[in-house]
């Protein structure tokens, strides 16, 4: 087991490198820098600037050291926010993105797992189209439109609920923003789950075992519902990533101060060793989540036993 | 050596043989199989009509209008839709009409979304086909790249791109394109890995042509279906990586738009100018939907294993 978990985690430093260096050198390349303002400044002190952010050093100078403070978690100081380090700054926006991508996807495989498997168990029925379709519509529709409408029908129209801000992470504030995160994924995890238990269901087990005069839902909550929710488990890891992903927009419309609000201001206004940390500690987080999956789909499957080789 | 020239031709005759000639044949291949199983699934038809029709507005439609696209009417700001001034979805803050305006951005949607499959496809399809041809030490090596870079926060990446090299279309198309491929190249990969030890291949193997001939005259043309599935399920997802740079701001420049643009724009006037939301959302959403249900309709048709 923790042999496995460290060859996995060997496994991972390629991608990230990969990361950091594309990452790295895009920036490098890229005309403008992080002092330009209106008025230039004058020469000494833009040298200055430089001397201190180690900007006047050759590039693969730069380079490993940036490497060697990532090592050490230090991303450097943050260019826009001037009081601040961009890992101040990640340790700020996280435990908010946390609590949002946590929550919508807990809501995505409690509604979407509950949902498909109704669907499943009564196959071909309205029920079962009604949903479907359903599905399908929350598939299409991107979560920047979703968004918008909500806020336009719950905040606008009905006055029910505010329509952005964070307050400190009061539910209220919560419920739009989740929901407009995680109805893609419901839907998507409602259609994986009603095809994998429709499987399950048709096996000589469940056959026995309904012979055997066990109810409907006995028997899919005993028998089916485990071996059926292994396609729901494997598709966390991509779900996650699309969630981390989706927050980035859902942050902007709904003004709430996480991690993917920071990226975009970052982005757009050059700050770049704050764009940078951001997008490495995503490469780490969907890392280390992808390995977590990883344990728990062989936690799940006794089949699967964990070998060094992933 | 006369035989197995024929045989060889024949060979090549059943390998190569276009979708189109073999729909045409009253035989039993897989696609007569498929098209006859699609026409069968009313949602995938219902869908391909739909998306013909929105296909056909978003070419013609605008010329139905007598309003252009980047026309601005100071007097006529955030007018809701109205048939007598011609502004069949009202305009936008800046009185342009929406209603060619959306059709203009399903054109650029549209393109990004074709364009940036048919790289995606070309880039996929040679990647995949080469590491599963050689197999071995090439293919871990190869499937290793793909790995790697799929692990990749790509969309942040991509949001990187666009704020250091600027927006520009051009670079929306690569930038996609050339991220999209990794799935097209492991499917493709993994096809081929089942067809190489195929009677076929060692046929064509053993009457002497090239790699390259056997690659693209015998393995490729059988990708061809699992390749058809994926290409309308990858449009969508291409259009939506694109409205979603576009939302951000990072996407297609004034005055040129896009459905995600359009989107973006309306959800700022939504308070006061809700159809300026509602239609490009609308658009988006319907031909999103329907290339996702032509795309699983043609899965159902050419997968073997019946659901």
């Amino acid at each position: 087991m923790w042999q496995y978990i460290l060859k996995r985690l060997l496994g991972a430093i390629p991608t990230l490198l990969v990361l950091i260096t594309i990452s790295f050198f895009l920036i490098r390349v890229a005309p403008g820098g992080p002092f330009d303002t209106e008025k230039s400044l004058p020469p000494e002190i833009q040298a200055n600037l430089e001397k201190k952010y180690h900007l006047d050093e050759p590039l693969y100078q730069q380079y490993l050291r940036y490497l060697g403070n990532i090592l050490r978690g230090d991303f450097g100081p943050s260019f826009q926010y001037k009081d601040f380090t961009v890992t101040e700054l990640i340790a700020k926006g996280f435990p908010v993105s946390l609590t949002l991508g946590g929550l919508a996807l807990l809501l995505a495989v409690i509604i979407g797992v509950s949902l498909g498997t109704v669907a499943a168990v009564r196959q071909n029925s309205w029920v079962d189209y009604a949903l479907m379709s359903t599905a399908m519509t929350g598939i299409s529709i991107p979560n920047f439109v979703v968004a918008p409408l909500l806020i336009l029908f719950f905040a606008i129209y009905l006055n029910w609920l505010p329509a952005g801000g964070w307050n400190g992470g009061h539910w209220l504030y919560l419920i739009l923003p989740v929901l407009a995160l995680s109805l893609r994924y419901i839907a998507y995890i409602a259609r994986l789950m009603r095809g994998s238990m429709i499987e399950v269901l048709r096996s000589d087990y469940i056959r026995t075992a309904r012979a055997k005069g066990l109810s409907m839902p006995k028997v899919v909550l005993k028998h089916a519902l485990k071996p059926a929710l292994m396609p729901v488990v494997s598709y966390l890891g991509p779900a996650a990533a699309g969630i981390i992903t989706g927050s980035v927009v859902i942050e902007k419309i709904f003004g709430v101060p996480g991690l993917g609000r920071y990226f975009v201001q970052g982005a757009l206004n050059r700050d770049y060793t704050l764009v940078m940390g951001v997008v490495v500690f995503i490469g780490v987080l969907i890392v280390v989540f992808n390995l977590i999956v990883d344990i728990l789909y062989a936690v799940l499957d006794p089949k699967i036993r964990l070998q060094g080789k992933g | 050596m006369k035989p197995k020239h024929t045989n060889d031709d024949l060979m090549e005759t059943l390998a190569t043989t276009p979708a189109k000639v073999m729909l045409a044949e009253k035989g039993q291949s897989l696609w007569h199989h498929a098209w006859l199983r699609l026409k069968q699934n009313r949602l995938a038809i219902a869908s391909a009509i739909i998306l013909a029709l929105v296909v056909v507005l978003v070419i013609a439609g605008p010329m139905l209008s007598p309003h252009q696209f980047d026309a601005i009417d100071w007097e006529q700001m955030s007018v809701p839709p109205d048939f007598s001034s011609a502004h069949y979805f009202g305009t936008d803050a800046m009185g342009r009409d929406l209603f060619v305006r959306t059709l203009y951005g399903g054109r650029i949607s549209l393109l990004v979304g074709l364009v940036a499959t048919l790289v995606s496809l070309i880039i996929g399809i040679t990647y995949g086909a080469i590491a599963g041809f050689f197999g071995g030490r090439v293919d871990s090596f190869m499937m290793r790249v793909v790995d790697i870079l799929y692990a990749l926060p790509f969309m942040f990446l991509v949001i990187l791109l666009m704020v250091v090299f600027g927006r520009n279309i051009y670079l929306i198309f690569a930038a996609i394109g050339a991220y999209i491929w990794l799935d097209m190249a492991r499917i493709v990969r993994g096809q081929t890995l089942s067809l190489r030890h195929k009677e076929f291949i060692e046929a064509a193997e053993a009457l002497g042509a090239s790699k390259t001939r056997i690659i693209f005259k015998h393995i490729v043309p059988n990708l061809l279906g699992i390749v058809a599935v994926y290409v309308t399920l990858t449009i969508p997802q291409v259009i939506l990586v694109e409205s979603f740079l576009s939302f951000l701001g990072l996407g297609v420049q004034e005055p040129f738009t896009s459905w995600g643009a359009l989107v973006n724009e309306g959800a700022q006037d939504m308070e006061i100018a809700p159809w300026s939301l509602i239609f490009p959302a609308l658009f988006l959403a319907i031909t999103l939907f329907s290339f996702n249900f032509i795309g699983d309709g043609l899965r159902d048709a050419l997968d073997p294993k019946d659901r």
